[in-house]
């Protein structure tokens, strides 16, 4: 809409009431805006899972606590993966701006391959716990545990779908504008995952070794 | 638009012919209390609903098209001083009316014991408030008065101008316990304890009732409650001990099966540690007082070998349970014995009621079958 | 191979024989009607061979007018399912007294007045809320579309996919039996197992997913689409209300999503969010659910507020008054709408002092509201008002709402709710506001923007008709339950024991009748209007004389809303456009850039219904495939890069040319 406003110098006698010389706006011009609206709502849900892990966290039913669960170590790897991926999906974004289409394509597929690693540590680190006997249905604990940490983990396996999608559409179309705009809100929601994860691991795995 | 006032006033009119509006002139002194409360906060408000119905009425009528002697001011939209006046106005009432909740909020608390029994009547200090232990049960109440060791379902008695301090819980689901006569009401909630404090002024019958939606019997979960007079009182508790059976944990756990519409009984003795086994969900044998499960939690828990420290529910009022799909069977976190526990043991010693299998007629329940698809491998346990 | 139980289960779910209610004669006889009416509805589709029209021009439309329209039709229609549950209870409660059951058993009662509640607030307020705001404010901002057109159409269809499950379940299975909110434990698997509530969280979760994306898509449409020339506090003030109200939908959404996905995984999983046992805390979803609720509450109102004032204003031929206070309570109560949720369960024993927070940030609201009736007071002072419908609901709205209002802050007074509180008085309460505050503004707006969206008034007798009605049958309905409320009556009783309580029931359920009168009058009057539109047409397309842009379109505006978008001066754009000589273009067209349609959204609707009904069934195989095909279709649609079209210049031309000659017709007669 900005274009139009050059015309509006209205003086007193001589309104200028609408546009006669009008482009065609550019489509999407307000995606990323929308995006980042339905981001902001995402972060609510994990918000609320935040706070039903807060107030649930505690509540171990005489079951096994954080400390007896967490493997830092495997986390902090865990962790590194998802690092990894976001600095590997911003260099994609520096190879796309070149418009440099076999080096964007290039590091989305190491983003994915960093993904599909945390992804499977994550399954990992459920399966054994589960084997243990910590399922989700022992303790309120242990169901916040696994619906916060699972429903993260669920936003970046929609995101490998996602990047897989779009690989193919860059490998058939290029890096025409609309692809160019998908990558961008892809990378928008891959570092948001990326600060949810930092609060996942700070409050859920750090704190919860403290406790 | 006069026809609006009069419906409008209608409420008003009703309250004032003082039909039989319990709220409106209740026989306690909280209860009174709170009556005044609606009644300064109405008034408050009055002070700016009536000019502006009254403006709106007015206005409305000498601004219309056909009233063509009325000013006419198209382009007048803003005022400096109306628009104080605007905000101002009600910012006032809300002050006025905001001290007057914050004070009375307090004041009334449910949880605070009692200061006065009447206006001007301060409660004596020799006089101790009657404990009532309220359980609400699908859907009937429970009341336990832990000094006379007596209970009674749906059936509850106190002596006039004497303190009541309530205790409240619910076996299942949420309820609201509720005489409008007597007080405000206060919800009950399972393994919630909230408490009420109150006094009945006049004696008489007078009616409660749960004031929260809980399944298909809600509305045959009423009882009576009775405002006597000293000697009423104890020659109530006299009856109920002479009339009245024993209530033990093993009668509990039939009671609280769901019933409809259920009349009112009494009981001589009651188990003493009842109310609190039904606050911390462990009447049932073996099972984990909640007590003791947060105590143990807040030590960090019992790590990996508190996994496999449960077992299946076995008791009837379950059967009306069904388990999740995905998920393992109803089950329970079994107690720790201790020495109170095995003072206990007593009861260990009364068979259970045989099992009921019949699917529960009126709640619209069927029996579930859940298929076990990721059902939890468990070990029993010896503990 | 039907023998087989293990099969059939496999197969079928829990879904058996037994779970249609072939035994319910009331449920059968409903059921032969509505499938004769739909027989009936088909046939006449077919017939007339309007499939093919109503495919192209309407289900698979991405026009923010037609999707507009379709949200109002699906509101109206499921308002007539939410009045014929209303109607059940007003009849129950004034007959079961003195021993009488009634006719309805706990087991129908108790799904009604849940059924009525959901579907009043999810299926009824809501789409006719943003069926409004979908329809006006790319309109009042000179915008061609929405910012994501086929969002727009998606979101539709998600909405009506819901109502579809909840109309499912008056025939195959059950309703949930918990209330509206469905507290648990109550709506825990151990006392709700059977699929009533898996109907309430699957509609609710589809439903709320088009909601969201709903208000994502007009809140980046009022920021990033508005007309050269309007600045914020040029904005409409509808469309500063449907702002506010996208923002409260955004922020509050996500909530309800959040609570309903754990006790999804309670029902399904066995996890322990809500339980007694195991550390789960039932009291946690009472405060989730009400920090998404009482929001809701504000989205349902502010757009009425708005549609009020643009009326107001419009029918006294005056200025709003205090636009910038206006504006600026809108933005006060969108913020206060968030710290007020716990005064819904003051009688939780949170202590003295959260309560007294809560009631007393409760009646701040109070106080932008009470400007907002003072700020439309004071545009009828020196006004020519005008008695039109919209204008006599606004009033009937001032005088009722401010009943409402105070009755509300009453039960915001925490000991004062303490006797109150789940009363037939709250009951009062929020249908007075609701009813008339949110539906009066909802009647006031369908009044206003009818002839914008087709082109001809309604007809006025009809209207008032429908008008006394319901504003009458309102009083009668609800003032008795204020006094029963005061009487200590409290809401969702099936039966009565003082015999002294009948005579109130008796005349609420009078009321009711009334109401259904209103009704009935209001759907008549769509009727004779439509056999009457020749007389009824709007040529100027400005019927009222209105004040913002999009009243300088034509009625029915056409596909592209304005051949040239229009720049802004005033507040008021379009009486400034109309006092400053504005002469409307009729050369010069160009093309026009526009979204196309795509089925793309029915699609993914009806696998959802599909996905929702497996679970809601354990059908695990079906769900299986409708999970993975909702992701193939959506998948399949980003490979879909041509979503656009022009409309020619000559076709730009010959519109505005009828136009033209519309116009120059109106001016001859």
């Amino acid at each position: 809409m900005s274009k139009g406003t050059a015309t509006v110098s209205a003086t007193a006698d001589a309104p200028v009431f609408y546009l006669k010389d009008e482009h065609d706006h550019a489509e999407g011009g307000s995606t990323m805006f929308g995006f980042w609206i339905y981001l902001m709502s995402d972060c609510l849900i994990f918000a609320v899972l935040f706070a039903t892990y807060g107030v649930l966290g505690g509540n171990y039913a005489a079951g096994p606590a954080p400390k007896d669960l967490f493997d830092l170590p495997l986390v902090a790897i865990n962790t590194s993966m998802l690092l990894f991926s976001s600095i590997t999906y911003g260099f994609a974004m520096l190879a796309m701006a070149k418009g440099k289409v076999g080096a964007t394509q290039g590091w989305l597929a190491l983003t994915g391959l960093f993904g599909a690693a945390f992804i499977c540590i994550e399954l990992y680190e459920f399966a054994h716990m589960i084997h243990e006997g910590a399922t989700p249905q022992r303790s309120a604990f242990l169901s916040s545990f696994f619906t916060l940490v699972g429903t993260h983990g669920l936003h970046v396996t929609i995101g490998l779908i996602w990047l897989v999608t779009l690989m193919v559409q860059v490998a058939r179309y290029g890096l025409i504008q609309a692809n160019m705009r998908r990558l961008m809100c892809l990378s928008m929601f891959w570092h948001f995952l990326d600060v949810i994860w930092i609060g996942v691991f700070t409050f859920v795995y750090l704190m919860g070794m403290l406790r | 638009m006069n026809r609006f006032f009069a419906i409008a006033l209608l409420p008003l009119l009703a309250l004032l012919s003082g039909c039989n509006a319990v709220v409106m002139s209740p026989s306690g002194d909280v209860a009174v209390q709170q009556r005044d409360l609606i009644i300064i906060s109405t008034v408050l408000m009055l002070i700016i609903i009536i000019p502006v119905m009254v403006l709106t009425v007015f206005f409305a009528w000498k601004y219309r098209q056909a009233n063509t002697d009325a000013p006419y001011d198209p382009e007048w939209d803003h005022s400096t001083q109306l628009e104080l006046i605007i905000w101002a106005a009600p910012l006032l009432i809300i002050i006025c009316l905001g001290a007057v909740t914050w004070m009375a909020t307090h004041l009334l608390d449910p949880y605070r014991p009692l200061g006065r029994i009447a206006p001007g009547k301060a409660v004596s200090e020799t006089v101790k408030p009657l404990q009532v232990e309220v359980v609400a049960l699908d859907w009937k109440w429970l009341f336990i008065y832990p000094e006379y060791g007596v209970a009674s379902v749906n059936e509850m008695a106190a002596p006039v101008d004497r303190p009541i301090a309530f205790r409240l819980t619910s076996s299942a689901v949420m309820n609201s316990f509720y005489i409008p006569a007597l007080a405000g009401q206060i919800y009950t909630m399972p393994g919630m304890q909230t408490k009420l404090s109150a006094v009945i002024n006049n004696p008489g019958a007078y009616q409660g009732f749960s004031a929260n939606y809980s399944g298909a019997g809600f509305s045959g979960m009423r009882f009576t409650f009775h405002g006597l007079a000293d000697d009423g009182f104890e020659k109530w508790i006299a009856d109920v001990k002479l009339k009245g059976t024993t209530l033990d944990r093993v009668t509990y756990l039939q009671l609280e099966q769901p019933s409809e519409n259920v009349p009112v009984q009494h009981y001589a003795n009651t188990d003493p540690e009842l109310f609190s086994a039904i606050l911390n969900r462990c009447v049932e044998r073996g099972k984990m007082c909640m007590s003791e499960m947060d105590e143990i939690d807040a030590k960090g828990g019992l790590g990996m070998a508190g996994i496999y420290n449960i077992r299946s529910l076995e008791y009837d009022k379950y059967t009306r349970r069904g388990g999740a799909i995905f998920g393992p069977d109803p089950a329970f976190v079994v107690g720790i014995c201790t020495t109170q526990e095995a003072l206990q043991t007593s009861m260990n010693t009364v068979p259970l009621p045989p099992l009921n299998t019949s699917p529960f007629v009126g709640a619209g329940l069927p029996r579930p079958s859940p298929a076990q698809l990721f059902g939890l491998h468990r070990l029993p346990s010896n503990s | 191979m039907f023998d087989n139980p293990e099969l059939i289960k496999l197969v079928f779910g829990r879904l058996t024989l037994e779970s249609f209610p072939l035994h319910e004669p009331i449920l059968v006889a409903t059921f032969i009607v509505v499938a004769l009416g739909g027989i009936a509805l088909v046939g006449a589709l077919t017939y007339f061979r309007l499939w093919g029209y109503l495919w192209r021009e309407w289900f698979t439309t991405v026009d923010h007018k037609r999707i507009g329209i379709m949200y109002m039709v699906l509101g109206i229609v499921m308002l007539l399912r939410g009045f014929a549950d209303a109607i059940m209870i007003r009849l129950q409660q004034a007959m079961a007294f003195n021993g009488s059951e009634g006719y309805l058993n706990a087991h129908h009662f108790d799904q009604v007045f849940t059924a009525h509640g959901v579907i009043m607030i999810f299926f009824v307020a809501m789409p006719l809320v943003t069926g409004l705001m979908n329809f006006v404010v790319p309109l009042q901002i000179g915008a061609r579309d929405v910012s994501f057109p086929f969002l727009n159409n998606f979101s539709f269809w998600m909405t009506a996919a819901g109502a579809v499950l909840v109309m499912m379940s008056l025939f195959v299975g059950e309703f949930a039996k918990t209330g509206w909110l469905a507290y648990p434990p109550l709506s825990g698997i151990g006392y709700s197992p059977d699929a009533g509530m898996d109907y309430y969280i699957w509609a609710l979760q589809i439903a709320g997913i088009g909601t969201l994306l709903s208000g994502v898509n007009l809140l980046a449409t009022i920021v990033k689409m508005r007309a050269p020339g309007m600045t914020m506090m040029k904005l409409p003030i509808f469309t500063w209300t449907a702002l506010c109200t996208n923002v409260l939908i955004v922020a509050a959404f996500p909530v309800l999503t959040a609570v309903l996905a754990l006790l999804t995984l309670d029902r399904y999983v066995g996890t322990n969010f809500f339980t007694n046992d195991f550390g789960g805390n039932p009291m946690m979803y009472v405060n989730l659910i009400w920090i998404w609720g009482h929001p809701e509450v504000y989205i349902l109102i502010l757009p009425a507020f708005g549609i009020f004032s643009e009326v107001t204003s419009t029918f006294a031929s005056k200025r709003l008054f205090g636009y910038t206070s206006m504006v600026y309570a809108t933005i006060v109560i969108t913020i206060l709408a968030y710290l007020v949720w716990l005064h819904h369960f003051f009688t939780m024993g949170s202590g003295a002092s959260v309560n007294s927070f809560f009631g007393i940030t409760t009646m701040i609201i109070s106080i932008p509201t009470g400007a907002k009736i003072f700020n439309w007071l004071f545009t009828m002072y020196r006004g020519r008002i005008r008695f039109e419908l919209p204008m006599m609901w606004t009033i009937a709205f001032m005088l009722t709402f401010i009943i409402g209002g105070m009755t509300g802050v009453l039960l915001a007074v925490p000991p004062a709710d303490f006797v109150l509180h789940n009363s037939l008085f709250l009951v009062a309460h929020f249908h007075n506001v609701i009813i008339g505050g949110v539906l009066f503004g909802l009647f006031a707006g369908i009044y206003y923007w009818f002839p914008k969206a087709f082109g001809f008034r309604l007809d006025p007798f009809w209207g008032k008709m429908s008008f006394w009605f319901w504003v009458v049958g309102f009083y009668f309905a609800f003032m008795p339950l204020y006094i029963l409320g005061l009487m200590g009556v409290t809401r969702r009783l099936r039966t009565f024991e003082d015999p002294s309580l009948q005579i109130w029931f008796v005349i609420a359920g009078f009321g009711a009748f009334l109401v259904a009168l209103g009704i009935l009058s209001f759907l008549i009057q769509i009727f004779v209007s439509i056999r009457n539109r020749e007389a009824l047409r709007d040529l100027t397309g400005d019927p009222w004389d209105g004040r913002t842009l999009e009243w300088s379109t034509a009625s029915p505006p056409p596909a592209y809303n304005f051949a040239f978008t229009p720049v802004i001066h005033d507040l008021d754009s379009w009486y400034d456009m109309k006092k400053r000589g504005y002469k409307r273009p009729e050369s010069g067209f160009r093309a026009i850039h526009m979204p196309s349609n795509t089925g793309t959204g029915v699609i993914l609707a009806v696998i959802s219904i599909i996905f929702g009904f497996a679970m809601i069934w354990y059908i695990w195989w079906l769900a299986a495939i409708a999970a993975v095909a909702l992701l193939a279709v959506s998948i399949g649609h980003t490979f879909n890069y041509k979503r656009d079209f022009h409309i020619s210049a000559d076709d730009v031309v010959l519109t505005e040319n009828a136009r033209t000659d519309l116009l120059a017709a109106g001016v001859k007669s």
